[in-house]
Formats: C-alpha cells, structure tokens, sequence
C-alpha cells in the first residue's frame, strides 16, 4: 500500500503533501486533548507495534500480500488524532530510513494510510459500540469490523489520487476493481490484527482502551501512574 | 477492585512483543508484493515507479547493509527502525502531553476547553 514516487505526477503528490501537513498539523491540536501522562506511553508503544506489524506481510491470495496498516488500531486505542500521528510516524521513518514508499508520495501515503484509515475506522467503531451492548465481545467485533473497513478506505484513496494524478494510462474502473479486490482480502487480515491486539488490551486494562473509555461501567478516575 | 496491571506494564509487554515481531518474526515475512504493487504489475502501471531518494539508505529494503546473513540483515533493520520510531514516538507524545497539560502559549488554549477528565 506504499506507493512509491513515480505513481502519481508531481503536482498532485506535491498537492498532497500540503493536505498531509495540514492534517498533521489538525491532528497535533486535536491529540492534545487526548493525550494525559497515561495515554502518552501507550501511544508511543502504537506507533512502534505498528513499525514492527507493517514488517510482517501476509500472504492473501497467489502471489500477493497484505500488511497491517493500523490506522484502525491506532485510533481504537489512543484516539483518531493522535492515533493519525502514530501511524505518520510510522511513514516519515518508513520513507527516510528503508526507502519505503517514495519520498515524493510521502503526502499520498500519510493520507491514505494515517488520514483515511482513521477517518474511516473511527466513525464506525463508535456507532457500533454506541449502538451496541456494552460487552468485551461486541467492543472486540467493532474493532474487527472497523479493521475491516479501513483497508479498502485507503484503497479507495489511492485510487481517487491515481484518477487525478495517475502517470499510467489504465482506466481508473480498473484499478478501482483491483484496488478493491485485493484490499478487501487484506482487510481481513487487518481486522484479525486489530480484534486480537484490542481483545488483548481489553481483557488487561480496559480504560487503556480510548474508544471505550467512556462506555465503561464505573467512570475510572485518573489513577496516578506511580514511579516504578 | 482486583490489582491492576500498571500502563507501564501493558507498554513494556507490548514492546517486548514487537521487538520479537520485527527483530525475529519478520524474518519468515511473505516476500510476494503487496495489494498495490500487484495491482500496478497486473495493470501494467508498475513500470512508472522511481527510485526513492532514500533508495541509498544503508536501511533501504528492510536489509542493514553490509550484513550478509539475511536473518541477521532483516532482524537488525527491524531493531532500528524500532528504536528509531519507538524515540520519536515516545518522545513526541510525551512531549504534546505535557503540552496539554498546561494552559498553552497564548492563543493557542482553546477557552473554556477544561483537561481532559
């Protein structure tokens, strides 16, 4: 889901960047507000369990792999703001150090991996688990299904950049169709990773949860962290 | 209630596990391309793809250079970029949280806005 530089033409992925700074910047404002000295370990720790998940592809069909993108995850656990700029930490070190995803199609890749992943999981996990009975099950599947979507979200991104600014000829209903195609497939995976790691962390300490914090039966009061 | 697990537990555990992910684990990583690259070689679009400037990195491809063992290549590259991210992370959101915890340079507090409880 890296889109290296050569993809997308230069105004678009320059045109990118700037959507991509914005964002980064809304996202900084926002994630104050989310942030409190127990959140920020657990965010640093997203950011690096993202690193390491999006190293480990994952076969999904013949000659084709998926990896996490974590958008879901990040956002289920720390907030979508802040969630947003862990996953663009991930890029930023991505594209500097191991020439993963062109620097160029930096903007491109923040947009589709951190922005509508997040945009895309956030708004659905919290209809389900407002909607829904407040149970470690259901909070568990809203985060499989938020997984789920925000894959072909970001496939559907690309392809809405390719339409604009694609330098290949290939009409934008066929790469819509394998976009989708294939996404969908890693999105399950995505949906695995993403239930499993907030299953996890819900059976630990709930109320490190972020997307549940409020759903939870008694109001947690801020525990003071004590220094080890 | 019961004892509960403090956050720095949770954080170290969950550190521990990527560690293991990307300095051991991502050694048996599926090589074949990914959703995109598949699609760009299918459709025949993959041919407009450039060489990143970073493309030199001793890091670049996931492999440390000079290390010739591929295990060891894969599993060191991991530990630093794990490291690298695990810094600016940790030092970022540390940093934006105490941020929040104070009323702000002027102008920048949104008013009225009490901490998060």
């Amino acid at each position: 889901m890296h889109i290296p530089d050569g993809f997308i033409n230069a105004p678009v992925s320059a045109a990118a960047g700037l959507v991509a700074i914005a964002g980064i910047g809304l996202a900084l404002r926002g994630a104050t507000k989310e942030l409190d000295e127990r959140a920020a370990p657990m965010a640093g720790l997203v950011a690096v369990f993202i690193f390491a998940g999006q190293m480990l592809n994952f076969p999904v069909a013949a000659g084709t792999s998926g990896h996490l993108l974590g958008g879901a995850l990040a956002a289920i656990l720390i907030g979508p703001y802040t969630g947003a700029l862990a996953v663009s930490i991930v890029l930023i070190v991505q594209a500097l150090l191991f020439a993963d995803g062109g620097l160029t199609a930096l903007g491109l890749n923040v947009i589709n991996m951190a922005f509508v992943t997040v945009l895309a999981a956030w708004p659905t996990f919290r209809l389900l688990v407002r909607l829904l009975p407040r149970t470690r099950r259901v909070w568990v599947s809203a985060a499989f299904v938020a997984g789920l979507v925000s894959v072909p979200a970001a496939a559907l991104a690309f392809t809405v950049e390719y339409a604009i600014g694609g330098t290949g000829t290939f009409s934008v209903g066929a790469v819509l169709t394998a976009m989708l195609a294939t996404h969908v497939l890693i999105g399950v995976g995505e949906a695995a990773i993403t239930a499993l790691t907030i299953g996890a962390v819900l059976a630990v300490r709930p109320d490190l949860v972020l997307g549940v914090r409020d759903l939870l039966p008694r109001p947690v009061l801020r525990p003071r962290v004590l220094a080890p | 209630m019961n004892s509960r697990r403090g956050v720095w537990w949770v954080v170290g555990v969950g550190l521990a596990i990527s560690l293991l992910l990307a300095g051991a684990v991502s050694f048996y990583a599926s090589s074949a391309p990914d959703g995109l690259d598949r699609v760009a070689t299918d459709l025949g679009f993959s041919s407009t793809a450039q060489d990143s400037a970073a493309a030199g990195s001793p890091l670049a491809g996931y492999g440390l250079d000079g290390v010739s063992d591929e295990r060891f290549s894969v599993g060191l590259a991991g530990v630093v970029g794990l490291a690298v991210t695990g810094l600016l992370a940790f030092g970022a959101f540390t940093w934006l949280a105490r941020r929040s915890r104070r009323p702000g340079p002027a102008g920048r507090s949104p008013i009225g806005d009490a901490p998060t409880s």
